[in-house]
C-alpha cells in the first residue's frame, strides 16, 4: 500500500527531525509515539533534561500557544497533555537521578464548592510540561487544605481555580487568610477560571490572573524568575 | 403540544426569561462555596424571593434553583442522596410562585453540567451521565416544572446525555450551551455545529441557544451564528450582564440595566425568541429589558459592527464559523495513520 511508503520510522530520523516529529506527535496526542521518541533520544545518549525541554516542553509550547489562540480546544489539549504525561513518566525518575535544574514548585487546587477541574488539570499538566513540580490538591478545597499543603510542600506558587460565579469569591477567602497569617508574601498566587478576569484577580489580591493554561505557564516563569532575582539582590 | 412553553411560543412573538440565580442569592447572604440548592429546603423564602424577583420584573419563564442539583455536583457537599428532594422542592417553590402570578409563567427546571469530562477524554460514561440527569429530571418533574432547562453545557456528549434523560422522563426540554472560548464552547463547539447537533437529536429541544459565556457582545455573535444556519427552532439568548468585578467584598457585574435593555432588543432583532440574562442579571436589569422589549419596535437584524458599537467589542476576532474560520497551524505535512 502507498501508505506504507509514507510510514515514518521514528528511529530512522535524525535527532533534529525526531524532535520536530515529536512536536507533531504531541500536537496529535499520540501517546505511544511520544514514549517511543523519548526512549530513542535517551538511547542516543541525550540527557533527560534535554529530552524534557527540547522535545516535550517545546511541543507543549506549540499546543499551549494554539490553545491560547483558539486553534486548539480542550479535547485536543487533553490528548496532548496525556501523551506528554506518558513521556514524563519515563523521564521523571531519570530527572531526579541526574539532578536536573528545577523550574519551581506549585501547589494547585480548585476552590471549595467547585467540582470543575478541567482547567486546573490543564494548568497542572502544562506546568509539569514546562518543568515545574506540581502538587495537585484536586477539587473542593477549603482554606485549611490550602494552608496545610503550603506548609508541607513549601511551594513557590499557589494556584487556585474556580469555574463558577458562586465559588470564585472563595479565592479571596484564601488570600485574606494568608494575609492574616502573614504568609501572603511567601508565595506567588495565581488564579484562573472562566468567569474571572484580570481586574478581579487584582481586586482579590492575587499576583496575577491567568486566562488559560499557556498564560499560566508564562506567568509562572516570569514571577519565579523575578522572585529568584530579588532573592539574589 | 400541550405544554405551556409551546403554547406561549405559538401565541407570542418573544418571551422573556429570567436573570441570574447565583448573583441574586449572594446578595441574600449565600456564602461562596456553599451549594445554592440546599437553600431550597433550608431557606425557602429566599428562593421564593429569587423567583418573584424575575416574575415581578416581567419574566415569562424562570429557572429553578437546581443548576448544580445532579449527583456529581451534590456529592461535594455529601448531598448526593438528596437529588430527588432538592430538585422537587426547587420545582414546588417555583410552581407556587408561578401559579400566583396571575398570568401564565413557565417554571423551567434548571439542569447544569455534571462538571465531569465524558469519555473518551474523561471518565464519565454516557450511561452514568444519562442516569444522573434522569434522576434530576424526575425530581423536577415531580415538583411540577413545565419544562426541563439544560444550561451551560460545553460538550456535545453531555448535551446528548441530557436530551436522552429528558426523553426518559417524558418531558419537553430546552437546552443551551456556553460559548466562552474564542466564540466556541470550551470543548470547541461552534454555533453552527451546535445548531446542527440539535437538529440531529431524536428528541430535539423546544428551543436551543446560548447562555453565560463572556459578555453580551459575544453571546449576540453566537445568536447570529445560530440564525445564519436558517433554523426554524426558537433561539434562546441568556447573556451575562457584562463581566464580573470585585467591589467592597461583593461581586458586581459591570453591565448596566440600560446596556442589558439594548442587548435584549438586539437579541430579538438577531432572531432570538426567548431572551433573558445570566450571571449578574438582577431584577432591575430584567425590568429594563422588559420595558425595552415591550416599547421598542422590532428592527433589522444587527450586524457585528452594530453589536460591538452598542454592547462593546468581542473577546476574539473569530468565532470559528463562516469564511473566516479562524487561525490554523501549518503542519509539517507528514501524518501517520
Amino acid at each position: 500500500m502507498a501508505d506504507e511508503d509514507d510510514e515514518i520510522i521514528l528511529s530512522e530520523l535524525s535527532d533534529d527531525e525526531l524532535v520536530l516529529q515529536m512536536h507533531d506527535d504531541l500536537y496529535d496526542g499520540l501517546k505511544e509515539e511520544i514514549e517511543e521518541g523519548v526512549n530513542i533520544l535517551l538511547g542516543r545518549g541525550w540527557v533527560p533534561y534535554d529530552v524534557l525541554t527540547k522535545a516535550l516542553v517545546g511541543g507543549m509550547k506549540i499546543v499551549g500557544d494554539d490553545f491560547r489562540d483558539g486553534i486548539l480546544f480542550v479535547p485536543e489539549v487533553l490528548l496532548a497533555a496525556n501523551a506528554m504525561k506518558a513521556g514524563m513518566f519515563i523521564l521523571k525518575p531519570l530527572l531526579a537521578e541526574t539532578g536536573a535544574p528545577r523550574m519551581g514548585k506549585m501547589v494547585i487546587g480548585t476552590v471549595k464548592g467547585d467540582i470543575h477541574d478541567i482547567g486546573k488539570n490543564l494548568v497542572a499538566m502544562m506546568m509539569e510540561g514546562a518543568g515545574f513540580e506540581v502538587v495537585d490538591l484536586g477539587i473542593n478545597n477549603a482554606v485549611e487544605k490550602y494552608l496545610e499543603a503550603l506548609e508541607s510542600e513549601q511551594p513557590d506558587i499557589l494556584g487556585m481555580s474556580a469555574l463558577l460565579t458562586t465559588t470564585m469569591p472563595y479565592m479571596k477567602v484564601v488570600i485574606d487568610t494568608l494575609k492574616e497569617k502573614g504568609m501572603r508574601e511567601d508565595y506567588i498566587v495565581l488564579v484562573g477560571g472562566a468567569p474571572l478576569n484580570e481586574e478581579f484577580g487584582r481586586a482579590i489580591g492575587a499576583d496575577a490572573y491567568c486566562r488559560d493554561a499557556a498564560v499560566a505557564v508564562e506567568t509562572a516563569k516570569t514571577f519565579v524568575a523575578r522572585k529568584h532575582n530579588s532573592m539574589g539582590a | 403540544m400541550s405544554d405551556l412553553l409551546s403554547k406561549l411560543l405559538a401565541e407570542r412573538d418573544w418571551l422573556m426569561a429570567d436573570g441570574a440565580t447565583g448573583t441574586n442569592l449572594f446578595n441574600m447572604g449565600l456564602s461562596s462555596g456553599e451549594p445554592p440548592e440546599l437553600w431550597n429546603v433550608d431557606r425557602p423564602d429566599n428562593i421564593r424571593t429569587l423567583y418573584r424577583g424575575a416574575v415581578d420584573a416581567g419574566s415569562d419563564i424562570f429557572l429553578t434553583n437546581s443548576f448544580g442539583g445532579n449527583a456529581a455536583r451534590l456529592k461535594l457537599h455529601d448531598a448526593q442522596d438528596r437529588v430527588a428532594e432538592l430538585n422537587r422542592v426547587a420545582a414546588e417553590l417555583g410552581r407556587e410562585v408561578a401559579d400566583a402570578a396571575g398570568r401564565p409563567v413557565v417554571v423551567a427546571g434548571s439542569m447544569g453540567p455534571t462538571g465531569e469530562i465524558m469519555q473518551p477524554m474523561g471518565n464519565l460514561t454516557h450511561e452514568l451521565a444519562v442516569e444522573m440527569f434522569h434522576e434530576q429530571a424526575e425530581g423536577l418533574k415531580a415538583g411540577g416544572v413545565d419544562v426541563l432547562w439544560v444550561e451551560t453545557i460545553s460538550a456535545p456528549e453531555e448535551y446528548k446525555a441530557a436530551a436522552e434523560a429528558a426523553a426518559l422522563a417524558g418531558m419537553p426540554w430546552c437546552g443551551t450551551m456556553s460559548f466562552d472560548t474564542a466564540g466556541r464552547t470550551m470543548m470547541g463547539v461552534t454555533s453552527a455545529a451546535f445548531a446542527a447537533l440539535v437538529e440531529g437529536l431524536p428528541n430535539p429541544p423546544l428551543a436551543f441557544g446560548a447562555n453565560c459565556g463572556v459578555g453580551a457582545s459575544d453571546l449576540m455573535r453566537t445568536v447570529l451564528g445560530f440564525a445564519a444556519q436558517g433554523t426554524e427552532r426558537p433561539i434562546i439568548a441568556k447573556g451575562n450582564a457584562g463581566i464580573p468585578k470585585f467591589h467592597d467584598g461583593h461581586i458586581h457585574y459591570d453591565g448596566t440595566p440600560e446596556l442589558m435593555a439594548e442587548y435584549a432588543v438586539l437579541a430579538r432583532d438577531a432572531g432570538a425568541r426567548i431572551i433573558g440574562g445570566c450571571c449578574g442579571t438582577m431584577p432591575e436589569h430584567l425590568a429594563a429589558m422588559h420595558k425595552a422589549l415591550v416599547e421598542r419596535p422590532r428592527g433589522p437584524r444587527p450586524t457585528l459592527d452594530q453589536i460591538a458599537e452598542t454592547l462593546g467589542g468581542f473577546s476574539s476576532a473569530s468565532d470559528g464559523t463562516g469564511d473566516e474560520a479562524g487561525p490554523a497551524r501549518e503542519r509539517r505535512g507528514r501524518r501517520r495513520g
